[in-house]
C-alpha cells in the first residue's frame, strides 16, 4: 500500500488538481475544425514524391481534447500542418468554423492566430532578449499594443509554470524543461481557439512530462479551448485525450473516443502501436478470469479497482 | 518550399553517368565548361551544348528537373540578355534616343543567354549524378599533389564535406524554424524591405544556435572515435577508373576534335 501512496506522491499536486476533480470535459456538438478528402504529396514531380496524407475527412467538436497518435511516418505531422495553414494540402479542404481557411490565401496568418501550433523540440524557436519578449512575439504580431501583449504573455507563462523571475531572463540561459515550457506559453499567448501541441513532453525526463502534461490538461480544463495532442506514448494521451485520432500510413485508421480505441488493442498493435501497459495488464488479468475492468487507462485508475478487489480477496482469507 | 531548390542537389539513379568515375566527371565538367567559354560560333558552341546534352541524357534524369535548376539564374539570363541587345555594333535596326538594337546585338545576346544556360546546365549534370561524398572523395584526390607544397587537401575536403553535408540539414531546419515562426504570425511575405529584413531576425538567430550546437556536437563525436586529421587513413570505397570511364574519355577526346575542327572551318560569330 505504501508503495501505492508513494507513486501518487510523486506525480505532484499539479497533477491531481488536474485529474482528481472534474474530468473531461464533454464537447458541446459544435463543430470547430473539420477536414475533408485532405490530402497531401511531398515532392511532387520529383523522384522522391511521397504522399504523406491520402484522403482524410474528419470533424472535431469545441471544445474537445482530441490525441493524435501514429507510427513515425505516419502523416501524422504533416496532417497537423495542414489544419493551421503552414501546408497547403494537394487536394482536399480545412474548415474551420465551417470557412474553407484557404479561400483567401492573404488572410492565412489569421488562421495561425486562431489554430495556435506548437511544433515538437519548440525550444529552437526562441531568439528574443528575454523570455517575456519572445512570449510577447505572437501577440505583437496579432496587432496587439504592447500593455496587453505584456499581460498576455505573463498570464501564458504562469499557465506553463514558467517561475516569473524568470521572464526577464535571456531565453538561452534558461534549462531545457524551462525552454520547453517559454516556447509553449509563446504559443498559448495567441489565445488560440484551437491549440495543436506536437510531442510536446518528447526528451523530457518522466517527472518533468507528467507536470506537463497536467499543465495542459489544466489549460483545457480552464480556458474550454479545443486541444489537438500528438504523442507516440499511449499512456500519456489515455491520461488527457476524450477522443482518439489514429493515423496509419498517411490514412485515418481511426477517430473514436478513447477506451473504444484502446479496446481495439489488437488492431493497434498490427499498426505498430501498443496500449497503455497498464491497460494491458487488465486485459490480461480479464482473460484470466478477474473481474476487472479492461478499459482502464491510467494506473490511478486500476487502482481503484485493483485495491478494493485485493481487500475484498484479504478479509475472505487464504484461498 | 526551400526543398524545391535543386541547383546543386544529388538525384540518385542508375545511370551510366551515376557509375562513371567521379574524378573524371569533374573533369569533364570543368572541360565543357571551357569548350562554352572558347566557342567562337555557333556551329562550335552547337558542339558543346550537344556534348552537354548527352551528359543529360545519360544521366537518366527527368528534364523538367534540369529546367528547375536554371529557375534560380533565370533573373540573371534575362538581365545580361537584354543588356547584350542594347550593347551591339554596327548597324542599327531599331533606334530611339540612345538606345538602338543591331543585329550584332541580337547575336550576342542569344550567344551570351546559349552560355550562362549551357554552364548551369554543366554543372547539374555532375551535382545531380554525383553524391557529395563521392564528390569531395573526387576533389581530394585529383588535389593531392598539392599536399606535397604542404597545402592541407585532406583538411579542406573533410570540410568540404561536412559543410555540404550539413546543407540539407540546415536547410530543414530553418524550414522548421520558419514554420514555428509563421504559427506564431511571422510575417515574411509583405512589407517594405526593411520589414523583410527585420523578419528575418526571428529565423537567423534561432538558426545560428543551432548551427554551432550541431558543429559542437560533431566535433565531440568526431573526437570520440578518434579522428586525428588524414594521415595513414584508407577509403572504404576506393575509386576505380574502369573499363566505362575509358569510353566517356574517349567520347571527350571526340567531341573535342569535332569542336576545334567546327571553331576554325566556320567564321567568329561574336564580333565586338
Amino acid at each position: 500500500m505504501t508503495a501505492f501512496s508513494g507513486l501518487r506522491e510523486r506525480r505532484g499536486k499539479a497533477y491531481r488538481q488536474a485529474y482528481g476533480s472534474a474530468r473531461r470535459r464533454e464537447a458541446n456538438g459544435l463543430t470547430i475544425l473539420e477536414t475533408k478528402n485532405l490530402t497531401y504529396k511531398y515532392g511532387a514531380g520529383t523522384p522522391f514524391e511521397k504522399t504523406a496524407v491520402e484522403d482524410v475527412s474528419l470533424s472535431i467538436g469545441k471544445g474537445e481534447f482530441v490525441g493524435v497518435i501514429g507510427h513515425t511516418g505516419s502523416g501524422k505531422s504533416t496532417l497537423i500542418q495542414m489544419l493551421n495553414g503552414l501546408l497547403r494540402p494537394t487536394s482536399g479542404q480545412v474548415l474551420l468554423d465551417g470557412q474553407d481557411i484557404w479561400q483567401e490565401p492573404k488572410k492565412i496568418r489569421q488562421v495561425r492566430f486562431r489554430v495556435g501550433m506548437v511544433f515538437q523540440y519548440p525550444e529552437y524557436q526562441l531568439f528574443e532578449e528575454t523570455v517575456l519578449q519572445d512570449i510577447m512575439f505572437g501577440p505583437k504580431n496579432m496587432g496587439l499594443p504592447d500593455e496587453a501583449a505584456k499581460a498576455r504573455a505573463v498570464q501564458a507563462a504562469a499557465f506553463t509554470g514558467l517561475k516569473p523571475s524568470l521572464l526577464d531572463e535571456s531565453p538561452f540561459e534558461l534549462s531545457g524543461g524551462e525552454k520547453r515550457r517559454a516556447a509553449i506559453a509563446g504559443v498559448i499567448a495567441m489565445d488560440p481557439e484551437v491549440l495543436i501541441l506536437d510531442e510536446p513532453t518528447a526528451g523530457l525526463d518522466p517527472r518533468g512530462r507528467d507536470v506537463l502534461l497536467a499543465q495542459i490538461a489544466q489549460y483545457h480544463k480552464e480556458r474550454g479551448n479545443t486541444v489537438l495532442l500528438v504523442s507516440h506514448s499511449m499512456e500519456d494521451i489515455g491520461r488527457v485525450a476524450d477522443r482518439l485520432l489514429v493515423m496509419n500510413d498517411g490514412r485515418k485508421a481511426m477517430l473514436a473516443p478513447t477506451k473504444e480505441a484502446f479496446a481495439r488493442g489488437e488492431e493497434l498493435e498490427k499498426m505498430g502501436l501498443r496500449v497503455p501497459q497498464v491497460t494491458k495488464i487488465l486485459q490480461g488479468l480479464q482473460k484470466l478470469g478477474f473481474p476487472v475492468d479492461p478499459t482502464a487507462l491510467t494506473v490511478d485508475d486500476a487502482l481503484k479497482q485493483l485495491i478494493p478487489y485485493c481487500k475484498q480477496r484479504q478479509a475472505a482469507g487464504p484461498l | 518550399m526551400l526543398s524545391d531548390i535543386t541547383l546543386g542537389q544529388y538525384f540518385p539513379a542508375k545511370s551510366p553517368l551515376h557509375r562513371a568515375d567521379p574524378r573524371l566527371k569533374i573533369c569533364l565538367t570543368i572541360f565543357s565548361i571551357v569548350l562554352i567559354f572558347c566557342a567562337g560560333n555557333f556551329f562550335s558552341l552547337g558542339a558543346a551544348v550537344a556534348y552537354i546534352g548527352l551528359g543529360m541524357a545519360l544521366s537518366r534524369i527527368a528534364v523538367k528537373l534540369y529546367l528547375r535548376s536554371l529557375k534560380p539564374i533565370l533573373f540573371l539570363v534575362v538581365f545580361t540578355a537584354v543588356l547584350n541587345v542594347f550593347y551591339g555594333t554596327g548597324e542599327p535596326l531599331w533606334q530611339w534616343g540612345v538606345f538602338k538594337i543591331t543585329q550584332n546585338g541580337l547575336v550576342n545576346s542569344l550567344f551570351v543567354s546559349i552560355r550562362i544556360i549551357t554552364l548551369i546546365l554543366a554543372s547539374s549534370v555532375l551535382t545531380f549524378t554525383t553524391s557529395p561524398t563521392q564528390l569531395t572523395d573526387a576533389i581530394e584526390r585529383l588535389l593531392r599533389p598539392l599536399s606535397r607544397l604542404r597545402v592541407p587537401v585532406h583538411e579542406f575536403a573533410m570540410m568540404m564535406t561536412i559543410a555540404l553535408r550539413f546543407v540539407p540539414l540546415l536547410l530543414e531546419e530553418t524550414d522548421k524554424i520558419m514554420s514555428a515562426q509563421k504559427a506564431r504570425g511571422a510575417d515574411m511575405e509583405s512589407g517594405s524591405v526593411l520589414q523583410r529584413i527585420k523578419a528575418l531576425v526571428p529565423i537567423l538567430i534561432p538558426l545560428f544556435v543551432s548551427a554551432f550546437r550541431r558543429a559542437y556536437d560533431l566535433a565531440i563525436a568526431m573526437e570520440s572515435r578518434c579522428y586525428h586529421g588524414g594521415g595513414g587513413r584508407t577509403k572504404m570505397k576506393v575509386l576505380r577508373f574502369g573499363r566505362g570511364d575509358w569510353l566517356v574519355l574517349g567520347s571527350a577526346v571526340l567531341a573535342l576534335g569535332a569542336f576545334i575542327a567546327l571553331n576554325i572551318v566556320f567564321p567568329p560569330a561574336v564580333a565586338r
